[in-house]
This record gives structure tokens, sequence and C-alpha cells, in this order.
């Protein structure tokens, strides 16, 4: 009890809370003034690399475990207690085994491909505020940059799909086109009606509109208002396709398309390209929870005890946790119904969202019973589009007949 | 600063003529890629910040998978290495460039052009206040530019008779 | 060589080489990425002059935006004219689509 008295007023005070910048300027503190942001910038990247370095490794793990435990086997669990060693011994075999590149492939485009793939999947991460006071580069179109540096990754699967001279290489690449086309669309139209109500393109102006909460309870995160759910759940299925995870996982289609762009990869290149697609998608949850989910804010003004950058961690393995979930529960989709979600039923949900947030944006200072209209029509522009358009998509699916050999 | 740009100048020159060189048609596009990244390269260098990830957004991530995807729709196995030009036709469109090319020149390098401090980056909030505000009607009407040309394509781009195939 | 003039010498290289590729080649994608090429001349050329000219340049800005929305149409309406010649005649050569119908 004397503790939390003497405790300071402000959470952004507290030593765990900025024991990330303390230690920062300890290491650079002793070097020449000309040096020092040179030097923060290269332990900014360090970090970044360092953490989601280890992230990829274990969520690979996580992922065969969790996907072991849905389909009732137990996972890895040889390498180490419970398995915990096996990333490191994955890591040893695609080193140590064959580079094969095919004869008639494109050496170089092919060369290139999972290296930029990776390079494309870790510049976005920049621009991520991890925590209070932590973000490696602070610019003024924050977003923007993010998605320009997220378009450019579906690029690279292309290169791969071409450059490989392999037909389901290329029809892997062509679907990788298609689906990009496709998904960008909602994905960029999602994150338009909070850049509208949050008033700002920065990354910490997103997450600095989100802090405080409504009658003392409630977190004025976009996720949780009516709009904003909608937004998010468009946001969290265009990233899902964007980084190719299942049930969009139609370019590397392994019962269709024998792994699509990876058909012609082996030994390190396919670890990287496994590790682009880890990358991105903790880079898309990361802007997940920067634009929907508050960001480093905590829930509750009690709980703001906790560092504000372990509440963004927290976050974003919930995020990681839901796409393993989906993997293991969704068949793949087919092409035409993928592109079809996405132009019939993502794109349409999200223009109406623009709407909607426009409307939540003009209508900031409304209180009493006008903020309680407030929240009707917005949850009416959401429900009413979602079961008209849900219905149109699914028109002329019958309630499933399901038809057994007679004995 | 001079020389940051004249190295960002070469990141994106280097590739633009290189793509109109090359023969094959998915290195050129390649290319142009990488050339739009290096104006994007530039743009930032110069402080114009939105302007750079609004080019990168709608270059690298737009205009090349149309791009990309009308060189596969149209056959890059036979056409993709095209036969080189005919030497008429690459004399004549190489002088008109090299005429052009030299009136440029002359033209900026000699003329007197007026050394003034580097004008500040403009803050994005008045680039948005400029946008709603005397330039409403203009960003309106690109607005309908780009919606009658997303259905203009379509239109074009859609099979004459567009097959009903529904999807049990 | 100041900044103004190293921006307009690589505005003019790029505006040249797209010139190349629009007349030298006879691929319809190549002069598309060419025309495509010489509008991105042009938007630099405003950036130019918003910064190192004479000042009151800010609606150089606001038009390269404009500018970049509307190269972007023009290459959705392009390609799907290349797919629809090349659907007609089989090719993407600019001087085989010489005729009015098709």
């Amino acid at each position: 009890m004397i503790l939390a008295a003497a405790a300071p007023a402000s959470p952004a005070d507290a030593w765990l809370e900025r024991a990330p910048l303390l230690l920062r300027d300890a290491l650079t503190g002793w070097l020449p003034d000309a040096l020092r942001p040179w030097v923060a910038a290269l332990l900014s990247i360090a970090t970044i690399l360092g953490v989601f370095g280890l992230l990829f490794a274990y969520m690979t793990l996580a992922e065969r475990k969790i996907l072991g435990r849905i389909q009732n086997r137990p996972g890895p669990n040889r390498t180490g207690p419970f398995g915990l060693l096996q990333p490191f011994a994955d890591a040893i075999k695609a080193l140590t085994k064959e580079d094969i590149v095919p004869r008639a492939a494109d050496q170089v485009l092919h060369f290139l491909a999972p290296v930029v793939l990776v390079a494309l999947s870790l510049i976005g991460l920049a621009v991520i505020p991890f925590g209070r006071n932590l973000v490696a580069v602070e610019l003024e179109a924050s977003v923007l940059y993010f998605f320009a540096a997220g378009a450019a990754t579906e690029l690279s699967i292309f290169m791969a799909g071409w450059a490989s001279r392999n037909k389901y290489s290329l029809l892997a690449a062509m679907r990788a086109l298609a689906q990009l086309i496709s998904y960008e669309v909602p994905l960029l139209l999602s994150m338009v009606p909070v850049v509208v109500v949050a008033g700002s393109l920065s990354t910490t102006g997103i997450v600095a509109a989100q802090g405080g909460w409504a009658a003392g309870v409630w977190p004025h995160w976009h996720a949780l208002t009516p709009w904003g759910f909608s937004a998010f759940g468009v946001f969290m299925v265009a990233a899902l396709a964007e980084s190719n995870r299942s049930p969009f996982d139609l370019p590397e289609a392994e019962s269709e398309l024998i792994a699509g762009h990876l058909t012609e990869y082996s030994g390190f290149k396919y670890a990287l390209f496994f590790m682009a697609e880890y990358l991105g998608m903790a880079a898309l949850s990361a802007m997940g929870v920067t634009l929907f989910l508050g960001g480093w804010q905590a829930p509750l003004a009690v709980l703001e005890f906790i560092p504000s950058y372990v509440w963004f961690g927290m976050k974003l393995l919930l995020l990681l946790l839901g796409f393993i979930w989906i993997r293991a529960t969704f068949p793949r989709l087919r092409i035409d119904q993928l592109t079809r979600l996405s132009w019939k039923f993502l794109v349409p949900l999200a223009l109406v969202n623009l709407v909607n947030g426009g409307l939540w944006a003009v209508t900031s200072d409304w209180t009493g019973a006008a903020g309680v209209a407030r929240w009707v029509v917005s949850a009416l522009l959401v429900v009413v589009p979602f079961v008209v358009l849900g219905r149109s998509l699914t028109a002329g699916y019958g309630p499933r007949t399901y038809r057994y050999a007679s004995p | 600063m001079t020389l940051l740009l004249a190295i960002l100048a070469l990141v994106c020159l280097v590739p633009a003529v290189a793509a109109v060189l090359v023969r094959n048609l998915i290195h050129s596009a390649l290319l142009f890629v990488l050339a739009w990244l290096g104006l994007a390269a530039f743009y930032l260098a110069v402080g114009a910040e939105f302007i750079a990830f609004a080019h990168a957004l709608v270059y690298v991530g737009g205009v090349s998978m149309v791009v990309l995807f009308a060189v596969l729709l149209t056959r890059p196995g036979r056409e993709s290495a095209l036969p080189a030009p005919s030497a008429q036709r690459a004399l004549g469109g190489l002088v008109a460039v090299s005429l052009v090319a030299s009136m440029l020149g002359s033209s900026i390098f000699w003329t007197r052009l007026p050394s003034v401090e580097p004008t500040p980056p403009v803050p994005l909030r008045r680039l948005g206040e400029l946008l709603a505000g005397p330039y409403l009607v203009a960003l309106l009407l690109v607005g309908l530019i780009l919606t009658v040309a997303l259905i203009g394509g379509l239109l074009l781009a859609a099979p004459r008779r567009p097959s009903e195939g529904g999807d049990a | 060589m100041s900044p103004l003039h190293l921006c307009l010498a690589l505005s003019a290289a790029l505006f040249c080489t797209g010139l190349v590729a629009v007349l030298v080649r006879g691929n319809a994608i190549l002069v598309l990425l060419g025309v495509e090429l010489m509008l991105n001349a042009a938007n630099l050329n405003f950036i130019a002059f918003w910064r190192f000219g004479p000042g009151g340049g800010e609606a150089g800005l606001v038009f390269v935006l404009f500018s970049i929305a509307v190269a972007a149409a023009e290459a959705a309406v392009g390609m799907a004219l290349v797919i629809a010649v090349h659907r007609h005649l089989r090719t993407i050569r600019v001087a085989a689509a010489n005729r009015l119908k098709g």
C-alpha cells in the first residue's frame, strides 16, 4: 500500500514504462553527439529484428503445437523441453540443405524474390508504436508508408512464381496478383474511417486519439464503436488475404498447385518465404492493434501499472493466435469465391463504413440522448448492410443436403 | 543535399532506361517498379512526404499489378521477347527523342533559375485543408474520373458475353 | 548544379526515356508505361518548383496528387484496352491495331 501511494502520479513516469528508453540512453550516452542518433537508430533496428525474429521462431512452434492440439495430436515435442528448441533445429536444417535452382529459372529474380519479400515485410514495422514513445521512425503520414511498403510484398510473390518457370508457379503468381488487387481495396478502405475519426495519418496520433475511457470503463478504442468494429472485421479479413494465410492461401494451395510459388524453392530460401509470411502477418496484426485496439493503451485505468509495451505485445499475440485458430478451422476458398467475397461483400461494406465513420466524426460532440442516437444510427449502418450483403452473397446456396450411400 | 539528390536521381534513372531497353516485358515492368520506387525516394528527399507515399502506393501497389496482369493475360510466352524494332523506326524515334532532349537540356541549363531558400514542407493538415477547401470541386471530379475509368475498364476488358457460371 | 537544376534535369531525362518507350518500342504495354513515365516527369517538375522555386507553389503539390490519380485511371483504362485489343487481334503491337473496325 505504501508502495502504491509512492508510485508516480502519471503512468508515463513509471520506471518500467521508461525502461527501454533508459536502457537506450545508457547505451548511447557515452557516444559523441553526432553519432548518437545513428547508434540509437541501429539499436532500434536491432531490437525490432531480434524481437520479431524470436517471435517468428516461436510463432512457428506455437502454430504447429496449436494446430496439433486442434487436430488431436501433440505436435512437435521432442527437441528440448516441450519441443522448445524445435525452431532452432528447423533453422539449422534449412541452412544445411542443398539450395536447388531450376536450370530454366530466371536466376536473378529467383534469388531476389525471397530477399525482397523479407525486406519488405520488415520495413513496415518501423512505424508501429510498440509502446509509449517506442516508435522507430516518426512520420507524419506513417499509415500511408506502412501500406505503401506492404503493397509491394505480393509483387515479390509474383517474382518468385514467374521466375521459377513452372506452370504451377506461374498460376500461383497470377493468383497472387488477383488476390492483391482484390484485397488491397478493402484493406485501405477499412483504414480510411479511422484516419477520418482520429484526424491523423500518423500511427502515434491514432493511438493517442484512442486514449481515455467513456464512463471510466469503456475504452475509446476504435474497435469498440459500431463503425470501428465493422472496419476491424474487414481489416482483419483483408489482412488474412494479404498475408496469404489460410483460408486465403490460394497462391500456395498445396492440393492443387503443389505449393505454387514455393514449388521450386528449397533450403534457406524456402525458410525465408516462411519468415516473410510470419513477419507480414505480425506487421499487419500490429497495424490492426494500432488502428483499432488502442495500440499500447491499457484497457482499464487501474491496469495502467503494466507497461505499455506489454499491453501491445499481449494484443498482438491475441490477434496472431486468432490467425492460427482460423487456419485450423476454415477450409480454403476457391479463386472465384475469393474475389467475389472481396468485391461483392468487403468493398461495399467498407464503403458504407466510410460514410459511417464520417458521420461519427461529425457528431463527435453529441451527448446524452443524442449520443445514444449516434450509437444506434452507427450500429444500424453496420448491421443492415451486413445482413443485406451477406444474403446477396450467399443467395442460391440452399441448405446443404447430404446424400449417403444406401446400404 | 545535392549529392543525395544526384544519387537518388541515378537510382531512379538507371532502372528507367534499362526498362525501356530490355527485351523481356516482365523484366521491363519490374524495372519500372524499381524506377518508381527510386522516384518515391527522390520525392521523400525533396521533402514531399505525403506525395512520396501516395506515389509508391499507387504505382507500386496499383499500376504495377495491373501492368503485370496485362502482360500475363496477353501471352507472355510468345510475345514477351519482342523482335527488335525495325531500324528505320528506331532511327526515326531516336532522332525525335534526341531533338527533344537537346531542346529540354539547353532550355534548362541556359536559363538562369532563381536561387531561393527551399520552401519548408507543407504540413499534412494544410494539404488536407487545401484539398477540402479551394480544390474540393477538383477532388470530386477526380473521384468521378476514377469511378468512370473503373467502370470503363471493366466494360472494355470483360468478354462480350459474360459466361454465367454459377458456383455450386 | 543547384537542386532545382538537378530536379529539372532528372525530369527531362525521365521524359525522354518515356518518349523512347513510346516512339521506338512498338509494344502497347510499353507505350503505356512510357506515358506513365512522362507523367511522372511532369509531377517531378511540379514538386521541384514547389520546393526550390520562388514560392507560392502549394497548388503544385495538390496538382501532383490529382495527376497521380488520373495516371492510375489512365493505367486501368489503358490496360483494359490492351487486353481488348489482344482479344481481337491476338497481338499487342501498336502498329497492328490500325483499323477502325476490328
